[in-house]
């Protein structure tokens, strides 16, 4: 599984950081999103389908 | 502009003694499409109560946020959402790509870790709250000497509103929400104060700069003064209220389910199972649209209930107990889309503190009244409690 964010769409309430602290958090300047893990390992899997899924902003795509 | 098929069903509203959400919502999950309806202004418009419709409504961008179009939906009996021309910068009317800008001014302010950079000073607010509360005796009004305070004291100093005005800000801000004393006159007064309040604070922040969100978005100067007021106000207003409710609601469900008390979980569930902002997403559809099998033509008004998403059975399993072990984060109590709130970290924050602080320092706190008989604000546009009687 990938994570693939698209920036531009990204409205900054940081429900990814909240669901998944290990994959997302929010860059210091701008509050938008970045990725700490592209890969997620299978332990991980869950929370970033999670972090996809709550996203308020179709921000988050995962790549199987 | 007329609305084809479904038979109308009337506009739900909450009955007295049936606090939660309103008893048509049952109803309302066991229909296929979505509900037409007319608002008490007379005005017809689509009620849509099902999770994913209401997600659908909420990212689609044929349909409009901005309240000076034809069609938008008002509920509100206090004038309904504000246009650009009313008070600009108001932008939870504003729809993309303009929307973008003002959103994007905002966002760094209201991060994961911006907020937690504040806690400390939101534990200093709400400390500062509770020895106002015990100083009053043995029992008082959690609404208005607590739950009110607290986010009001909470944002002024985000602001960067100088300590001596703090009082000048919470009163006003009180008078706003107070909706059952406060007369429309009384009203648009404090609303013209604060604005002006606000302007003034904005000059001065321009000639002596602080360490504060208003001196920061100056600087970054994306948005004009005149924007920026309007800005101000609306963080001033979305969070006081909602914020408000959110803490006395809490309070009360809490202390019915006290095994829940001291896990910070509870705050989503007790967002979820509240839904507060019921009737505050407001759309219009701009282009035809087909929502959940309903052919929605252009010009016509939608109302995403928020309670009835989050009490939707398809997405939450028994919607109708409250039940923080539930993983409940795809809640709506938020929004959702591009508008979806921009203060919910503080909110968070604001709860969980109010809840380990105040159950900590007051562990007899109690209800002083029968629950079912609480002054619950069944007609409002936001759900919450008018008052909140409590001993200790
Ligand atoms: S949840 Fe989506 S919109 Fe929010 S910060 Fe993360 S990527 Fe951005």
């Amino acid at each position: 599984m990938k994570i693939n964010v698209d920036r531009s769409r990204c409205v900054g309430a940081g429900q990814c950081v909240l669901t998944a602290p290990a994959l997302f958090d929010q860059g210091e300047e701008d509050g938008l999103v970045e990725v700490l893990e592209a890969e997620p390992d299978a332990t991980q899997a869950a929370a970033a389908r999670m972090a996809a899924q709550v996203c308020p902003s179709g921000t988050i795509t995962l790549i199987h | 502009m007329t609305l084809s098929e479904p038979e109308a069903t009337e506009f739900p509203v909450r009955l007295p003694g049936e606090p939660f959400p309103p008893r048509q919502y049952a109803d309302f999950r066991k229909r296929p499409g979505l509900i037409r309806s007319t608002l008490p202004t007379g005005s017809p418009v689509w009620l849509v109560s099902r999770h994913e419709d209401v997600r659908t409504v909420l990212t689609d961008r044929r349909i409009s946020s901005n309240p000076a179009r034809e069609g938008f939906p008002n509920v509100a009996k206090t004038g309904g959402v504000p246009t650009q021309e009313q008070i600009p910068g108001w932008f939870v009317g504003i729809d993309p790509p303009e929307h973008g800008r003002f959103r994007k001014a905002l966002i760094p302010e209201f991060s994961v870790r911006r907020i937690r950079e504040w806690r400390p000073l939101i534990q200093e607010t709400v400390d500062r709250c509770v020895d106002h509360l015990l100083s009053l005796g043995d029992s008082a009004d959690l609404v208005a000497e607590f739950a009110l305070p607290v986010p009001s004291l909470v944002i002024s100093t985000m602001l960067g509103v100088p300590f001596v005005d703090r009082e000048f800000f919470e009163s006003r801000t009180k008078t706003l929400v107070n909706l059952k004393t406060t007369t429309e006159d009384e009203r648009s007064a404090a609303v013209q104060e604060l604005l002006r309040y606000i302007g003034r604070l904005i000059k001065v922040k321009q000639k002596r700069p602080g360490d504060d969100l208003i001196s920061r978005l100056l600087e970054s100067a994306v948005l004009t003064p005149e924007e920026l007021t309007g800005v101000i106000m609306l963080l001033l207003i979305a969070g006081h209220e909602t914020t408000a409710n959110n803490i006395a609601l809490g309070v009360v469900t809490l202390l019915s389910n006290p095994q829940w008390i001291g896990d910070d979980r509870a705050v989503d569930e007790l967002l979820r199972y509240h839904s507060v902002a019921d009737l505050v997403a407001l759309r219009v559809a701009v282009e035809d649209v087909e929502i959940g099998g309903q052919l929605v033509r252009a010009g016509e008004g939608i109302i995403p209930l928020i309670a009835g998403a989050n009490h939707d059975l398809d997405s939450f399993e028994r919607p109708d107990e409250f039940d923080p072990g539930r993983a409940a984060r795809h809640h709506v109590a938020f929004g959702y889309g591009v508008h979806q709130c921009l203060g919910q970290n503080l909110v968070r924050a604001e709860m969980e503190i109010v809840y380990q602080t105040l159950f900590r320092r007051v562990p007899t706190l109690a209800i002083d009244a029968d629950v079912a008989a609480l002054p619950f604000k069944y007609d409002g546009t936001l759900f919450g409690l008018h008052e909140l009687p409590v001993r200790w």
